[in-house]
């Protein structure tokens, strides 16, 4: 676009670019309103939906606007263990959050990191870091999370291991593929001919460069580490089975689609569908806002 | 490049031992495998049989070495569960995984990279953004979701499609195929759709992203500039330079899509080697499971191999195997 | 949404509608458990069982309900306490040859030679001290000791050909090469993982079966086995997940059988500590100087605590019974004054406070996921009950591979396991489950909670001993009583076994969880 754009600060040029986008905008608002909704869920849930004793099977399988023996209205219906949809979606949300997001996060820096100094290095570091990729990628995830069940147990911040676990390599394969084609340019070239710091080097210049494809792996592994994290809890090897997330309500709810029983898993599907929906928006507007190489 | 390849070949097998010895240490502390086979009315007496029968009675570092002997002659140990050769009961589901695997691939090239072309040629317009939205469906539904809507829909609604298993297998050198027949690939839509549409998604939006970041290119302005038909520009430039992120990702898939396409070929009753290692795990039948991650060791290897070697021919300037 | 799915139910229904009628010798069927090879002595487990029952024939049978009834034995007698002598059916083999009293004595003498068994019918065998061949139609088989359970043993143990070799392989049995046998039917393929093709066997012996055809799949999807029924590719399907029972029971097209089978499911107390396990602890988390669950009381209010007809109606929808004890009613050895307990929460508040727990307790109730039906459901809703009482429960679950370990070597306070009497009678689980563990003796292999009552032991001994049936009835029956007043175990339901059909067959329901196609026949 204008030069004038480029005066201003970084900052400012990313919050000007991003906003151009009204849909971007859009997901980022529904993002917010989502993460809040996550953050204080046990501030607006009629129930929690992880205290055993406010549940009570005879509530069981209950379809939306039916009225608890208590006098507890469910909007949304109630699973087979007679939990409140509305309170599950909301405290599921939070744990596929942390969990997803999270893992996608911790996978993607882990991973890009090794992947750019695999490219950049090159040699015996690049072989032994690219052989680790290869080992990591023929282990099933199931068999990754069993193994992290028999040797270190149960736990939230263990699920969260066996996904960064499984979802590192792809990052790293797919950061070293980008690096390897940035590498021959001629700004790295130039870069490396003044001197500069590998370090700058790579993460000034040769990062930047490589985001795109990155963001685009990250957005939709964020989808994936959360339909992962339901699979292992829907097989005993994820979060407690008293206190799903996103996932594991739909996987659980997922028996009774035949029978007609669509809202277990329907609504906690739409919630996970706006969540993934909103994510990407944001994700794809802020690769083009942060691509170097997209003049505007 | 013999010496590179000599190279890559060393390094796999240490993979591949590295491999062998997690899964002998992890399944041993996972549990015995006996437990779960024997029959429940068997006494104290048969279980200790049972243990001896199939070795687990020895210290653990003699099973690995006993298992490395028979290695090196190229015996992988017998099933625990089936007791057959690991390796042919690998074989013999190895047709049926590869064609869902293979047709899922074509599916999600063919479909993602041409929407992707058109999404990233008109990032503004209506069909455009709409691809573009529409792709993100393919991701964020669970597959065993959309497995199971597939069936309801085109099996069960409409009667269409056969609602699971194998079509009829048409026997080449010993080995049935079944994309071969009509009624093959009746069976073979579903599961290879089902298998496709996250792979979709990931082609599209990568190709969209490539092709967004290379239009404002300098040599693609040139090339535009000199005169050459929008089509050249677009087949010969613009896709070469986007083709490496897309040509990783589609080898990762690919190699995923071969080795753990479980859910859906369970969704579907597939007869493929996802299956097998599923089953195999949930009876920690080692022998299975270390020939199964032997040969996806091996399959990542060569598929990283092969894309390597792509990149070369896609991308003169990566070169391989130095240091820079 | 609803729509939607009224859609997909007139669908499914219009489609039921154009299928072939059922006069057609083909049928197509799908079980949910594939098997794990077509040898009949290699592996005790009941999917295999129900497919080489298509192929291999037993000396004894049992009928649906589990009674004894002839097989290839058309009758047997004690002619000394420890010579039973069994009269042998006309048969033929699948490859022409007559079933004569050698073949017997072959099987019987392979099975403990099978290679890699994981799970060996020797068990069935081993009360077995000589085998003599008196004429081809005539087999006498002597036992240690007195073993009136021997027909019982022998109703597990196929019958294979004695023209299969000296050490016949598993792998010639799944290649078709030695699947012969004296069955309804023969094989004609066998894909792994995939289906069985099975034809006729026109010279059998017994009643001729409908079908000339059998495509038997094995779908473990459950709703992808209700999909296949409902899109009409198969016609039978065999463990109906529960949660699409109630659907398909509304579906004019289908025909649901059902009877109510031989498995307990029910939960066990670790006994085996008399320092508190550490999965049990004061209400506020402090620990305890002594074993709680090693009290009666705690053990009955535990029981009492569970509404077992709301677990039967909301989590089993209505697939089971509420039970008291090892057995369905009607079974032999089922004790009529043993009726499942209660649901009382104040006498279990009471209860807990008499022990010395007023203010309750804290425990750790685990259970698998994938090995009984609905098994993850059930341990939840028994948190919430236990909760309510004051126990507050914390419920884990996990794969039966990583679950069984541990079960085994008592690091549960709780748990939660199923048990098929797949004898039908009360001494197999009294031995198995109940008996005091000893390895020598080869009693209480899965009595995991290390139950110990020396009375209870001395009626087993006992109870073996005796062949008069009525009065070893009685002895078993007064074991069981003691066993289920002490809280040995807490019962909580008997499964019920389902199969859906097209409308226009008919199926015979079998308490023993095989599926057998040549039960199924077209409706008149």
């Amino acid at each position: 676009m204008s030069g004038a754009m480029r005066e201003q600060s970084p900052f400012r040029r990313v919050v000007a670019d991003f906003c151009a986008n009204k849909v971007a905008v859009a997901g980022l608002v529904t993002l917010v309103i989502i993460v809040a909704l996550a953050v204080f869920a046990s501030l607006i849930a009629p129930q929690n939906p992880y205290d055993l004793a406010q549940l009570d099977i005879m509530d069981g399988r209950q379809p939306p606007g039916a009225t608890s023996m208590d006098g507890l209205v469910f909007w949304l219906g109630t699973d087979d263990q007679g939990r409140d949809m509305l309170s599950g979606i909301l405290y599921g949300l939070r744990i596929s959050l942390i969990v997803g997001a999270g893992s996608a996060a911790v996978a993607g820096i882990v991973g890009s990191s090794l992947g750019l100094a695999a490219a950049y290095a090159g040699g015996r570091i690049e072989a032994a870091i690219m052989r680790l990729v290869d080992l990591q990628l023929s282990f099933p995830a199931i068999l990754v999370a069993l193994m992290i069940l028999a040797f270190i147990g149960k736990g939230v911040g263990n699920v969260m291991l066996a996904l960064v676990i499984v979802e590192w390599a792809s990052y790293a394969r797919t950061a070293r593929a980008a690096a390897l084609s940035e590498r021959a340019r001629e700004y790295i070239e130039a870069a490396e001919g003044l001197a500069l710091p590998r370090s700058r080097v790579v993460f000034g210049h040769l990062l930047p460069n490589c985001l795109p494809p990155l963001i685009v792996i990250g957005t939709i592994q964020v989808a994936r580490a959360i339909a992962l994290e339901a699979t292992l809890s829907f097989l005993g090897l994820g979060v407690p089975i008293t206190e799903p997330s996103l996932g594991l309500l739909i996987a659980n709810g997922y028996q009774y689609m035949l029978s007609g029983k669509y809202w277990i898993s329907f609504y906690p599907g739409i919630a996970l569908l706006i969540t993934i929906v909103s994510i990407n928006l944001v994700g794809d507007q802020l690769r083009d806002v942060l691509n170097p190489r997209l003049q505007r | 490049m013999a010496l590179w390849l000599l190279r890559r070949l060393v390094q796999a097998g240490f993979v591949m031992l590295a491999m062998s010895a997690i899964v002998f240490i992890g399944l041993h502390a996972i549990g015995n495998p006996i437990d779960i086979l024997i029959s429940p009315e068997a006494d104290q007496a048969e279980r200790a049989r049972a243990i001896a029968a199939l070795g687990l009675d020895k210290p653990l570092w003699e099973q690995y070495w006993l298992f490395l002997q028979g290695a090196l002659h190229g015996d992988l140990g017998r099933s625990f569960v089936f007791n057959e050769p690991a390796l042919r009961l690998i074989a013999g589901r190895m047709p049926a995984t590869l064609e869902l695997a293979v047709t899922a691939v074509l599916l999600s090239v063919c479909i993602g990279l041409p929407l992707g072309l058109y999404a990233g040629l008109h990032p503004n317009s209506f069909t455009g953004r709409l691809v573009m939205t529409g792709s993100i469906f393919g991701f964020s539904l669970p597959s065993f979701w959309v497995g199971l809507m597939l069936i309801m829909v085109f099996a069960v609604t409409l009667g269409w499609l056969p609602s699971s298993g194998r079509g009829e297998t048409i026997s080449i050198a010993g080995v049935g195929w079944s994309f071969l027949t009509v009624d093959g690939w009746r069976h073979l839509l579903l599961p290879a759709l089902n298998l496709a549409l996250f792979n979709i998604s990931l082609v599209l939006r990568l190709t969209r992203a490539g092709v967004r970041e290379t239009l404002p290119l300098d040599y693609i302005r040139f090339a535009r500039a000199k005169g050459l038909t929008p089509g050249r520009v677009i087949y010969v430039h613009v896709l070469r330079n986007i083709l490496i992120p897309v040509v990783t990702v589609i080898g990762l898939e690919f190699g995923s899509t071969i080795a753990f396409s479980v859910v859906t070929e369970s969704v579907f009753a597939w007869p493929g080697m996802g299956k097998l290692i599923i089953d195999s795990i949930n009876v920690l039948d080692r022998p299975v499971i270390v020939a199964y991650l032997m040969i996806t060791v091996a399959l990542f290897v060569t598929i990283n191999l092969v894309v390597d070697l792509l990149y070369t021919l896609l991308d003169p300037r990566v070169r391989l195997g130095g240091r820079r | 949404m609803k729509k939607v799915f009224a859609s997909f139910a007139i669908g499914a229904t219009a489609m039921l509608g154009q299928l072939p009628s059922a006069t057609a010798q083909d049928i197509a069927v799908a079980v949910g458990a594939p098997i794990t090879a077509l040898d009949p002595h290699y592996h005790t487990l009941t999917p295999n069982e129900q497919a080489h029952a298509h192929l291999f024939d037993r000396l004894v049978e049992t009928d649906p309900k589990a009674r004894l009834i002839p097989g290839l034995a058309a009758s047997w007698k004690l002619v000394d306490p420890t010579t039973w002598e069994f009269t042998l059916q006309t048969a033929t083999f699948h490859d022409g040859t007559p079933f004569t009293a050698e073949d017997v004595a072959y099987s019987i003498a392979r099975i403990p030679t099978v290679k890699n068994s994981p799970g060996s019918f020797a068990i069935y065998t081993t009360a077995i001290a000589g085998v003599e061949v008196v004429n081809p139609h005539t087999i006498r088989l002597k036992t240690k000791t007195v073993y009136p359970l021997l027909p019982v043993d022998l109703g597990q143990v196929f019958i294979i050909s004695h023209n299969s070799g000296p050490e016949p392989a598993t792998e010639d049995f799944n290649s078709g090469k030695l699947a012969i046998g004296t069955g309804p039917y023969r094989l004609v393929s066998y894909k792994p993982g995939d289906r069985l093709e099975l034809v006729r066997n026109d010279s059998y012996w017994g009643g001729k079966p409908a079908w000339a055809h059998i495509s038997y799949r094995f779908i473990p999807n459950e709703a992808a086995r209700s999909a296949a029924l409902l899109s009409g590719d198969v016609a039978l399907i065999d463990s109906v997940p529960t949660a699409d029972i109630a659907r398909l029971r509304s579906d004019p097209r289908v025909k649901l059988w059902e009877t109510v089978s031989l498995r307990l499911i029910y939960l066990m107390l670790d006994l085996s500590r008399d320092s508190a396990p550490v999965e049990v602890t004061g209400p506020n988390g402090e620990k305890l100087d002594h074993n709680p669950l090693k009290d009666l009381r705690v053990r009955q209010a535990l029981s009492l605590a569970i509404n077992r007809p709301a677990i039967v109606e909301r989590v089993m929808e209505n697939a089971a019974i509420p039970s008291g004890q090892f057995l369905p009613p009607g079974s032999y050895s089922y004790a009529t004054d043993v009726p499942p307990p209660p649901f009382d929460t104040t006498r279990a508040k009471a209860l807990l406070a008499e022990a010395g727990f007023p203010n309750g307790l804290r425990i750790s109730l685990h259970s698998s996921n994938d090995r009984y039906l609905n098994d993850a459901k059930i341990v939840q809703s028994i948190g919430q009950m236990w909760t309510r009482i004051g126990v507050q429960t914390k419920v884990e679950v996990e794969p039966w591979s990583s679950y069984v370990g541990h079960i085994n070597k008592q690091d549960y306070a709780a748990f939660l396991v199923g048990w098929g009497s797949s004898t039908g009678e009360s001494s197999n689980p009294l031995r198995s489950l109940i008996a005091t563990f000893d390895a020598s003796k080869g009693r209480g292999a899965v009595n995991r909670a290390r139950y110990s009552n020396p009375e209870i032991d001395h009626l087993i001994d006992e109870a073996l001993v005796t062949v008069d049936d009525g009065a070893r009835e009685k002895i078993l029956m007064q074991g069981v009583r003691l066993a289920m007043q002490d809280v040995a175990l807490i019962p909580l339901h008997e499964q019920k076994n389902t199969w859906a059909t097209r409308a226009d067959l008919t199926y015979v329901p079998r308490a023993d969880e095989e599926t057998h196609i040549f039960d199924l026949r077209p409706a008149k």
